[in-house]
């Protein structure tokens, strides 16, 4: 057994060994190479392209496989929701209701005045503006993969089959590729700036450090086969300035830090998150705080204004919403980033969910989980705008500066401009809100009177 | 049948509801609902969220959360399926006016007393306003609907006193498909 064994041995060490070598040579010459000088062959644009007709394909099919079954397509909540919601104020509703009853006049309570109250409960208990911004953004029609297949009921055999090809191609031959040249990523970027830290602060060091810092975020950004489109290039933050972006997940940063140099800022965290962190700050300024320091906001103004006016350091890049929502809508900003005084650059982020949905459901998934699912997808793409700078004007105070760049950026991305806070993901909405509603009820019921008695 | 709501409706609906089962044990609690920030800053909140649960239940399943919300569908729905068979709808104008009675009617005794009205007009207005002066309004409230001097308000002394409000439009929602 043991010479008949050995020449097939040989033989497939020696094509385990070829195959290697084409892999990592290939690997090299399309995705490496062009990775360190920022060029791209256009592989990633012809994917898309393809992709796109596929789907559109798929649809038709679909559609096709409703209408023989003479059942409508599922189709999801539009941008209007699924109710129509009428913008009256509490003034006008209740002086609608009673327009055919007894009182003219809001002075006096009347029964019906619950129907304004309950109408509006019932259609918050049917669609509301909050709830659905925290888990993933459905799409019109279905792009073969599973974790997005609501409710869509037309497969076809066709269909089946397209969808086990992509199985296979996107876990077989994209998910090792993208595995790798992750792995290949992370490791420059830690070796790198540990070689860089050990040069003198000057000239020499930030441009290596940019140099480093660009090429490797560009081979991540080739590890999510993430297609970009820049806008505005001439807005890019520049150094004493604060960056500040909506957020969807924690790709983001990979996203807007291999088109420009940021200081991040964040709390160090423990493992290999911790390790890139603490290699990244040898070779360039970043603001990272202890987990003890989060909680002192004045601590951490401080220290993001200290940065700020040293105008060799890089911008500082921040995300005010301060957590992950599903890039429909942009929340609440902190006012925390608007208070420190210097020019905001603000930049929207726009990912178009039929290629893979990059929103990060930290409830439901775990970070390793959800890169592996972005790395199952088919790409991630989208389109980053950046805006002209803003500063705090006379007589503004930081939430209403907060609120105006937060407009800008809901306007530039086509994102649903809302007030509510991203917090309420896993906290309580305040009791103040209630009680705000309850006053201007009150108001109505009683102010009217005093109006009458002073006149 | 008696719901009267269309295949894709009931497909978002029940989409909905599944949005809003965390526990994903195909019921909602009173957390479940509270958790929607819009609903739980909503003066009425709770006594809305109560109409959802039959006497002494906290889950409500698919089929009581679609019954209840039935009475809020428009009624010009009716029209175009005219079922001489099959009695009453929900979202006739007497089972909407009795949902918002429910409202004020806490303990379901079929009468409103000035307590209960009380209650509901504190819901309402918070602390704005003093107790001298919501007992007052309360008074006057009852000494208008009140016909057989028990007072308190019946459901039929409700119905009178809203004869003329326009309880179709105002309680009920549009889906839009």
């Amino acid at each position: 057994m043991g010479p008949f064994m050995s020449p097939f041995n040989n033989l497939l060490c020696m094509l385990l060994g070829i195959s290697f070598t084409v892999w990592f040579t290939l690997l090299l010459v399309f995705i490496i190479v062009p990775a360190i000088f920022g060029l791209s062959f256009g592989i990633r644009s012809l994917y898309m392209k393809m992709l796109l007709k596929v789907f559109k394909w798929a649809t038709v099919r679909m559609e096709r496989g409703a209408k023989e079954k003479n059942h409508l397509l599922y189709k999801p909540y539009s941008l209007n929701g699924i109710i129509a919601k009428e913008p009256t104020s509490l003034e006008e509703e209740l002086k609608e209701i009673r327009r055919n009853g007894s009182s003219q006049d809001l002075d006096e309570f009347e029964m019906s005045d619950t129907f304004y109250f309950c109408r509006r409960g019932i259609e918050s208990i049917v669609d509301d503006e909050v709830t659905k911004r925290f888990t993933a953004e459905e799409l019109d029609s279905w792009n073969l993969l599973t974790r997005s297949n609501y409710n869509f009921n037309h497969i076809s055999t066709r269909l089946t089959v397209l969808w086990g090809l992509g199985v296979v191609i996107r876990y077989g031959f994209l998910l090792p590729l993208r595995l790798t040249l992750a792995i290949t990523g992370v490791s420059l970027l830690v070796v790198f700036t540990t070689m860089i830290g050990f040069l003198p602060n000057g000239r020499v060091k930030n441009f290596l450090s940019e140099k480093v810092h660009l090429m490797c975020y560009r081979i991540c950004v080739r590890a999510l086969t993430a297609i970009i489109t820049y806008h505005h290039s001439e807005n890019k933050p520049k150094n004493g300035g604060i960056c500040v972006a909506n957020h969807t997940s924690p790709i983001d940063i990979i996203i807007l830090a291999s088109d420009g140099c940021y200081a991040m800022v964040g709390q160090i965290h423990g493992g290999l998150m911790g390790l890139i962190q603490k290699s990244m700050v040898k070779a360039c300024p970043h603001i990272w705080f202890e987990r003890s320091e989060v909680k002192d906001r004045h601590l951490v103004a401080k220290r993001l204004s200290d940065h700020v006016k040293d105008k060799s350091k890089l911008p500082i890049l921040i995300f005010p919403e301060g957590t992950c929502i599903n890039n429909t809508s942009v929340m609440m900003f902190k006012k925390g980033s608007f208070e420190i005084g210097s020019t905001v650059y603000p930049v929207a982020i726009k990912y178009d969910p039929r290629f893979g949905d990059a929103f990060w459901n930290s409830s439901k998934f775990g970070m390793v989980n959800y890169l592996l699912r972005m790395m199952s997808s088919w790409a991630i793409v989208c389109s980053v705008w950046y805006l002209p700078p803003m500063s705090r004007q006379e007589g503004e105070d930081a939430v209403q500066f907060a609120n105006r760049v937060k407009a800008a950026i809901a306007r530039q991305g086509g994102l649903v401009d809302l007030l509510w806070d991203g917090g309420l993901k896993r906290g309580k909405v305040k009791d103040t809100f209630k009680e705000e509603q309850q006053k201007l009820y009150s108001k109505i019921l009683v102010g009217t009177q005093e109006d009458r008695s002073r006149s | 049948k008696k719901l009267n709501i269309s295949h894709s409706q009931i497909t978002r609906l029940y989409s909905r509801f599944h949005s809003l089962d965390k526990g994903e044990n195909g019921a909602l609690s009173r957390e479940d609902f509270q958790r929607i920030p819009e609903l739980a800053i909503n003066p009425l909140g709770d006594r809305i969220i109560n109409a959802f649960f039959p006497e002494g239940e906290d889950q409500v399943n698919f089929r009581g959360f679609m019954r209840t919300l039935a009475h809020f569908r428009p009624v010009e729905d009716n029209e175009k399926n005219k079922d001489l068979t099959s009695g009453e709808p929900l979202n006739s104008r007497t089972n909407k006016l009795h949902f918002a009675f429910q409202l004020y009617d806490l303990d379901r005794d079929d009468k409103i007393s000035r307590d209960e009205l009380l209650q509901v007009l504190r819901m309402m207005v918070g602390v704005n306003i003093s107790d001298e002066q919501l007992g007052s309004i309360a008074d006057r409230t009852i000494q208008e609907a009140d016909t057989n001097g028990d007072m308190c308000i019946s459901f039929s002394e409700f119905t009178k006193v809203l004869e003329k409000v326009d309880v179709e439009q105002k309680m009920s929602i549009r889906f839009l498909h």
